[in-house]
């Protein structure tokens, strides 16, 4: 699904970020950690072709990203509120959303309606418009908006961060139906070592750039990679 | 960097102009009126007036920047008197001295009391204080600098003709500013109490959950289903119309779009003389069907700023893109090129050349638009309306460069045409238009191909918030 070579993203001389080889397969579900600075939203960017590499290449289905649009049809990413569009009401961004990948409204009433638990009665229907939701709530709005239109490749970055607990529990349990369905990958990154483990088949640990961990979730991966964090 | 350049030139040149203005005023006066004194008075409740229009339009008050200073140690009243203060030094007061005090000091050279002139100086800058007041008691409502424009034009056209002279009323009050000795006494009172009341409003609305909230206006779900025939189109163009009506700063697009079709009559009417004429006149019927494509093109895609990373990682093909907002800008044309039907008034000729003006905007200048967008990499908040002229960083040499074509080509071309014949002016306008148009698919690769070159600067351009 992935395919990463010599990548490499330097800004003036400083090298923030350096992946020789990574190749994530369809299906995986993938978790991402590191601490600030590690060059996961970096990583991320470069996956969809927001900023251009200094070096190497990035290939989604063998697509290379920064050659072809061909890879946009079957991938949908929330990497931060860059991905809202603030003067929309939720319900009209989902609508959105949903003609650019070619969905009918039916579906995506049927999608609103099946995370109406996740949305814990604070977003639909509630004549606000995005820009006047709190973070945590918009969070939640760019999370269920990129399960539209059933794409195989979905990014998320730091999806845990800003929710309560309640919505925590949940979006674990929506990433982990994702991840049994062998056709989606997905990619998530965390500064939370225990809710990447409990969602990831896959855990890469990344530091100042490099990839330094490449584990496949076991029972000890928790206590392997606090040892690494813990200096 | 440039552009702050760009900026203080501004503001050297108004002060440079208000400057000149104070010293020769009373000169030029002289040709008119035995008294200049009493014309300024005459004028001055225009003068105030204007001013509330344009601090409507312009003047940013800084509310936001209180916030921090809530939790300091710091007494709130304290607080209020520093926002208040600082909204005092402000240009749009500073620049009012440049021409009041050398037009007091010149009404002194010439004999007129010196204690009086300067009471009345004081007073008038009082005024000039309250319509600072004013101005921030005010912020908040929308849209309100239309209702001052209306006043202040409809005051004009009924002095114009004759209908009303509110000078009559007016121009003595300010002319007993420097007769009487104690009518000063009045700006001075109104200015006292507009400071108390101001105190008052902002010390009740300084809480987070108050004033300092921001407003959240109830939202409502539109569909727009009968664009749904428009295909993926029509999913854009819904979009592009809820940019456009729920935010501020497009909606100050808007009405300036509306203010353009006006434009053509300073050209049409044949009422200035260096205007009368053919060349002049395109260029003016340019403007007239063009506002909306210049207000709004000009700064494409930066109105998606916001959510660029959206766009450019979604299922949207560039082409599809920069297709929708080419619609959006023709769609904008075709309207005003409706609207501007009133230029039939004027005769068929008039409203042809609109509609000359009008192919080739859809034809070449809508092209041309877009294509400096693409070096327009200012992120606009859309949130905030008083950008609409503030937007220093907008400036760009490639977009300077690009109104050679967007307007002076037509004028050459319209000349030419009338050379040959009087027919042929029209037709040499819109063929240009029309050959644009034939070779739109061409002008969106090339347009295309330079989004793409600049996709990575104007997305980390647009991430760099102010």
């Amino acid at each position: 699904m992935i395919q990463i070579n010599n990548l490499r993203k330097t800004y003036n001389g400083t090298t923030v970020l350096n992946i020789g080889h990574l190749q994530i397969k369809q299906g995986e579900s993938f978790g991402l950690v590191g601490n600030n600075g590690a060059g996961k939203t970096t990583l991320f960017s470069l996956l969809l072709d927001l900023i251009e590499p200094s070096n190497g290449e990035v290939k989604l289905k063998d697509i290379q990203v920064n050659k072809s649009e061909g890879w946009k049809p079957f991938t949908a990413a929330f990497l931060d509120e860059s991905f809202l569009i603030g003067y929309l009401t939720p319900e009209e961004y989902f609508y959105f959303i949903g003609e650019l990948r070619g969905q009918n409204k039916a579906t995506i009433d049927a999608l609103m309606a099946k995370h109406t638990d996740f949305f814990n009665d604070e977003i639909l229907g509630k004549k606000k418009y995005l820009r006047d939701l709190s973070k945590g709530n918009q969070k939640k709005v760019g999370i269920i908006a990129t399960l539209i239109g059933n794409p195989e490749l979905i990014i998320l970055d730091e999806p845990f961060a800003n929710l309560d607990p309640t919505t925590q529990f949940r979006l674990k349990k929506i990433i982990r139906e994702l991840a049994d369905d062998k056709n989606v990958t997905v990619l998530v990154s965390s500064h939370d070592l225990a809710h990447t483990i409990e969602v990831s088949d896959r855990i890469v640990a990344m530091h100042k750039g490099e990839v330094v961990k490449d584990l496949h979730t076991s029972a000890e991966t928790l206590k392997e990679l606090e040892e690494f964090f813990a200096v | 960097m440039v552009l702050k350049i760009f900026m203080i030139l501004a503001a050297v040149y108004f002060i440079g102009i208000f400057l000149v203005m104070g010293f020769l005023a009373y000169d030029i006066m002289l040709d008119f009126t035995r008294d200049p004194l009493v014309l300024v008075c005459k004028l001055s409740i225009y003068y105030l007036l204007g001013d509330l229009v344009i601090r409507q339009l312009m003047q940013k008050i800084p509310v936001i920047n209180i916030r921090p200073l809530l939790t300091l140690p710091v007494k709130r009243s304290t607080v209020v008197n520093f926002a208040l203060g600082k909204t005092f030094v402000s240009f749009f007061n500073i620049i009012h001295a440049f021409f009041f005090i050398p037009f007091s000091i010149v009404l002194i050279k010439h004999g007129y009391g010196g204690l009086s002139v300067l009471l009345w100086l004081l007073s008038m800058w009082l005024l000039v204080y309250c319509n600072n007041l004013l101005n921030i008691l005010l912020t908040n409502k929308d849209s309100l600098f239309i209702v001052f424009l209306i006043v202040l034009a409809g005051l004009g056209a009924m002095q114009y003709y004759g209908v009303f002279d509110i000078t009559v009323l007016t121009g003595p009050f300010f002319h007993k500013l420097y007769t009487t000795g104690y009518m000063f006494a009045l700006p001075l009172a109104l200015f006292v109490l507009l400071y108390i009341v101001t105190h008052r409003f902002f010390l009740n609305a300084m809480y987070l959950d108050t004033g300092l909230k921001g407003k959240h206006e109830e939202a409502r779900t539109q569909n727009f289903t009968w664009l749904n025939r428009f295909g993926l189109m029509g999913t854009f163009l819904k979009n592009d119309l809820k940019l456009l009506t729920r935010n501020k700063r497009t909606k100050s697009v808007l009405i300036m779009s509306f203010m353009f079709l006006f434009y053509g009559l300073l050209f049409m009417t044949g009422g200035i003389d260096v205007y009368d004429n053919p060349h002049m006149k395109m260029f003016g019927s340019i403007f007239v069907t063009g506002g909306f494509m210049f207000t709004f093109g000009q700064f494409v895609p930066s109105w998606d700023s916001a959510y660029y990373p959206l766009m450019m990682s979604q299922n949207i093909k560039y082409r599809d893109y920069i297709a929708s907002k080419w619609w959006l800008v023709v769609v904008g044309v075709s309207i005003s090129a409706i609207l501007a039907s009133f230029y039939l008034y004027f005769g068929v000729e008039t409203y042809l050349i609109v509609l000359a003006g009008a192919v080739y905007n859809i034809g070449m200048n809508s092209h041309l638009v877009l294509l400096g967008g693409a070096f327009v990499k200012t992120p606009i908040d859309l949130t905030s309306g008083k950008q609409a002229f503030g937007d220093k960083k907008a400036f760009n040499i490639q977009g300077f460069l690009l109104t050679l074509p967007k307007l002076v080509l037509p004028m050459v071309l319209f000349v030419c045409g009338n050379l040959i014949g009087p027919q042929y002016g029209y037709i040499f306008v819109a063929v240009a238009g029309l050959l644009g148009f034939a070779f739109r698919n061409y002008m969106f690769t090339v347009i295309e191909r330079l989004y793409k070159t600049q996709k990575y600067n104007t997305i980390a351009a647009y991430k760099q918030k102010n």
